[in-house]
């Protein structure tokens, strides 16, 4: 089937969210839709899909025109999506949530499944996709609920398949065999727009490649050109996308953790039995697949989790039992994973975003009284010094982009004396062109000499700044290596292999293939 | 990702927080709207009206008239009895309606300060009748019991009310944050628990007047109470400069105040201010004792001011017109202020309209609460009056709902 989408665009209001938007989707093709956050690539996709009237342009399908009304229209053109969260029914089974929209029933209106769970079974066999049409969607990997996700879309005769962001929340293993899953999708015939912003994915799998820049299409590239080549296109100047690091200078050790044990509510320990140490002046990326206990760690250090046992030294001195702001005062540095629900009061202005965590000390505060002035002046200069874009220093925190929310967070807390720096997800949803300046941020404040921990999802990110490199997996260590290892180690270890096993087994491999 | 997820995410805005803060121009159209509905309503309800209308088509002006006549002339009654008596003899008659509207508003706005301040919190207080009552109950008791000299006694009366009110609510900030009980259901049913024991008080010697078995308390010491604040010929009393007092300590407290700081951010977003050190606890806590100590200060104005004795019915419902006129001045100090001025000429007017047009003082409570109805429903309003949808983007055919209606695919 031919997609071709002809000068689609669609404004919201003032703003101009596509503009005249063209793109040709031939059978047996993966076409990626290359573009920073906010550039426009989703609201395409939700035309396409009939999710979003086009303000104007028009949708053809064999080079036939079509209207979409909703995504019924656009499943029954062939069209099928999966989203980037995924629109399943945690209780239901495979079955049920592939059937669910149109399910077949028997006399007495009783629910017949027996021609779905077949027809899963020949789409999990054919793709070798391993699914069992009986089992709980909640009790699957990530991995596998996408992959139901695709089965809705194939049962339902999609010929084209979009993907939005569909490795945003796999492992690397994870990621490879959906990158295989696409192949023999578009061996079968089957076309697919693959939305990304991950260049090494989009290089990996694509025929044509559609950079997308402001709502526009700024030009199309080869998969052959290079990573810095499209990073340029995406972000619409050179960027550059190896930071110059200096090595680093460790100093003296002064941040331990010790036998660190978190349980959650249900009593599961979700960080179990942690030691680790980072000295001054040295980053320790924290990798693993997201829900491995880092989110757990870091609130413990910071004093947020309840059920803790072990020891947190901090120059000596514990921090476990503390409370939050006596541990901010202790001078520990914090950016939240998610910025807009831990770390940014969103109703809140941004002055009153970058003293959220100093309201109370001097000089923005005497006594009971707060003095908006000196807020003021303050927030004049860390706009400036941190290139937030926003409209004033009054306006709501929450109307100002993902990247300058994050620099924001990030402005705040590097804005005062750190005797240790943790930065979850630095740069999460965050456009390539503020990815760069973030990662500066980072590397200044370890070469000033504080000890830094970095909590990353992304290996790129984490191979990028870490200079030791700890991954964690359901919770326990699963070693400490160092910032140079390569990408199959790091793999090997998120999935649950100890450190020396991962590098002796990577060896093995290499001399194997040689 | 897309347009749509750059739109402000501020915690999770929950229904509640979106009617409490909805935008002035809502709270001014949803009450010119009421007056208008309310209008219709009189002139449907009056009895000349329905003659008129008894031959319609033969001469429907005839109606229409009455109509207007009826409608016009009940706002009319309205303001003659809230604002200003033009028909008054002397000076004193002339203004007396605005003193009484004035008097009216003291609790209404004292009480309301304490909802919209706990709302600024992230507490829903409903809980401002029974603080008032326990407020009043220890405002009063200090009022007839102690013998003091003038000026120490009445500021002795009016801690003992903010104490009391303070307290009671202050129970409900300790428990939500201890145990997450939720406080609209203990706020509601302390209410329940607030006027029986204040019935009960009343049934015991110590708060019953000697001699006597009513649940009626001894009339304060004169040096207990509020004095006149224009005269003795006028009812209002100094009770109204403290609700003034009340709402720019109010307004400092939220917007010039550290501890104003912590309750906002633990009320906008209680997991950022808790990742910021800020007490969520505390916060809690201390909002619902200032909060009390507010709706105390209301009980005050009643049993000191215009009351002058405790009984079961000190409150009246202004607990609870409390939580209207927070709402209408979208939980802003100042805002709330102006809209207990409202409700306060509502109320005084009300009386005066059904004595001299004979319409039933029911209509006002209907207009009372239609303008509720128009501020918890903003896109009622913002559509009757074509105002644009507040925020950059509007979310056109709603994504969400169809994105998950897509989900089970109508194929």
């Amino acid at each position: 089937m031919k997609l071709e989408l002809k000068g689609i665009t669609k404004r919201f209001g003032t703003l101009v969210a596509n503009d005249h938007i063209d793109l040709v989707v031939e059978p047996g093709q993966v076409h990626s839709l290359l573009g920073e956050n906010g550039a426009g690539k989703s609201t395409l996709m939700n035309v396409l899909y009939g999710l979003y009237d086009p303000t104007e342009g028009e949708i053809l399908v064999n080079d036939k025109s079509v209207t979409f009304r909703g995504p019924g229209d656009a499943m029954a053109a062939g069209i099928g999506m999966v989203h980037q969260h995924f629109m399943l029914v945690p209780v239901f089974t495979v079955a049920e949530n592939v059937a669910l929209g149109n399910e077949a029933t028997k006399a007495g209106g009783m629910l017949d499944l027996s021609d779905t769970r077949a027809k899963i079974r020949a789409i999990s066999d054919q793709y070798g996709f391993d699914v069992d049409p009986d089992a709980v969607v909640e009790n699957l990997p990530v991995g596998v609920q996408q992959r139901v996700e695709i089965i809705k879309a194939l049962v339902r005769n999609a010929e084209v398949l979009i993907l939005d962001e569909p490795t945003a929340v796999l492992t690397p293993k994870e990621t490879d065999e959906l990158l295989g899953i696409m192949g023999q999708l578009k061996a079968d015939g089957k076309s697919i727009v693959f939305i990304s912003h991950k260049l090494r994915e989009v290089k990996a799998v694509s025929d044509v490649i559609t950079v997308v820049r402001r709502g526009k299409v700024v030009g199309t590239a080869d998969p052959g050109a290079s990573t810095t080549e499209l990073a340029s296109l995406m972000v619409g100047r050179a960027v550059s996308l190896t930071l110059q690091k200096e090595p680093a200078h460790p100093g003296e050790v002064s941040f331990s953790v010790r036998d660190l044990v978190v349980q959650a509510a249900n009593g599961q320990r979700v960080v179990d039995g942690l030691s680790f140490d980072v000295a001054q002046g040295e980053i320790l990326a924290i990798a693993g697949v997201q829900g491995n206990g880092q989110t757990e760690l870091t609130e413990a250090i910071l004093g947020l989790q309840n059920h803790v046992r072990g020891s947190i030294l901090l120059d000596g001195q514990e921090l476990l039992g503390r409370g939050v702001k006596d541990i901010i005062r202790a001078g520990v540095g914090f950016v939240p994973e998610d910025r807009s629900v831990e770390g940014l009061v969103g109703s809140f202005s941004v002055a009153e975003n970058l003293i959220l965590n100093r309201y109370d000390q001097a000089p923005f505060a005497r006594g009971l009284s707060m003095s908006s002035a000196i807020i003021e002046k303050n927030a004049d200069e860390k706009i400036a010094e941190y290139d937030v874009r926003t409209q004033s220093a009054a306006a709501a925190a929450g109307t100002l982009s993902g990247g300058n929310q994050q620099k924001l967070v990030m402005a705040r807390e590097l804005s005062r004396p750190l005797k240790l720096f943790i930065a979850s997800q630095p740069t999460r949803g965050v456009d390539v062109g503020s990815i760069e300046f973030l990662h500066r941020r980072i590397l200044q404040e370890r070469d000033g000499g504080t000890p830094v921990i970095i909590v990353s999802t992304e290996l790129d990110e984490v191979l990028e700044l870490a200079d030791r490199i700890a991954v964690l997996y359901r919770g326990r260590l699963m070693g400490i290596v160092p910032g140079t290892v390569s990408r199959d180690v790091l793999g090997l270890m998120m999935a649950g292999m100890p450190g020396d096993e991962a590098l002796a087994q990577a060896t093995n491999v290499r001399g194997e293939m040689q | 990702m897309s347009v749509q997820e750059s739109q402000p995410v501020a915690g999770s805005p929950t229904v509640m927080h979106r009617v409490m803060t909805g935008n002035a121009l809502v709270a001014v159209l949803a009450v010119v709207m009421s007056l208008i509905l309310g209008g219709l309503l009189i002139a449907l309800t009056d009895p000349d009206v329905a003659s008129a209308a008894s031959y319609f088509f033969s001469r429907p002006q005839d109606t229409l008239a009455a109509a207007w006549s009826a409608a016009s002339g009940a706002y009319l009654a309205l303001f003659q009895g809230s604002i200003f008596n033009f028909e008054g003899e002397t000076f004193t008659r002339m203004i007396y309606p605005l003193t009484q509207t004035l008097t009216v508003a003291t609790p209404l706005i004292c009480a309301g300060l304490g909802v919209a301040l706990a709302f600024r919190a992230g507490l829903f207080n409903i809980g401002a009748q029974g603080q008032i009552l326990i407020g009043a109950t220890f405002a009063g008791w200090v009022g007839f019991t102690l013998d003091l000299p003038a000026g120490i006694h009445l500021l002795l009366v009016i801690l003992a009310g903010m104490l009391g009110g303070a307290l009671w609510a202050g129970l409900v900030g300790v428990l939500k944050a201890r145990t997450g009980a939720h406080e609209v259901i203990l706020t509601i049913m302390l209410n329940y628990v607030a006027v029986n024991l204040v019935l009960y008080f009343l049934s015991t010697p110590a708060f019953q007047r000697p001699g006597s078995t009513n649940p009626i308390s001894p009339q304060l010491d004169a040096t207990a109470l509020y004095p006149p604040l224009l005269g003795p010929e006028f009812r209002l009393h100094w009770g109204f400069v403290v609700a003034v007092l009340a709402t720019v300590f109010v307004w400092w407290l939220l917007n010039r105040s550290t501890v104003g700081f912590e309750f906002r951010a633990v009320g906008a977003n209680a997991s950022a201010a808790r990742t910021a050190g800020i007490s969520v606890s505390k916060g809690y806590i201390l909002a619902m004792a200032i909060a009390g100590a507010l709706a105390g200060l209301a009980g005050v104005a009643q049993v000191s001011g215009t009351e002058k004795v405790l009984t079961s019915g000190v409150a009246a419902s202004f607990g609870f017109d409390a939580i209207t006129v927070a709402l209408l001045g979208r939980s802003s100090p100042w805002g709330t202020f102006a809209a207990g001025l409202l409700f306060g000429a509502f109320r005084a007017g009300g009386v005066t309209m059904q004595a001299s047009t004979g319409t039933s003082i029911d209509i006002v409570l209907v207009v009372q609460s239609l303008i509720v109805l128009f501020i918890a429903a903003p896109p009622l309003v913002r559509s009757l009056f074509r105002l644009p949808v507040p925020g950059a983007f509007p979310a056109p055919k709603s994504a969400k709902d169809r994105t998950s209606a897509a989900t089970g695919g109508t194929a």
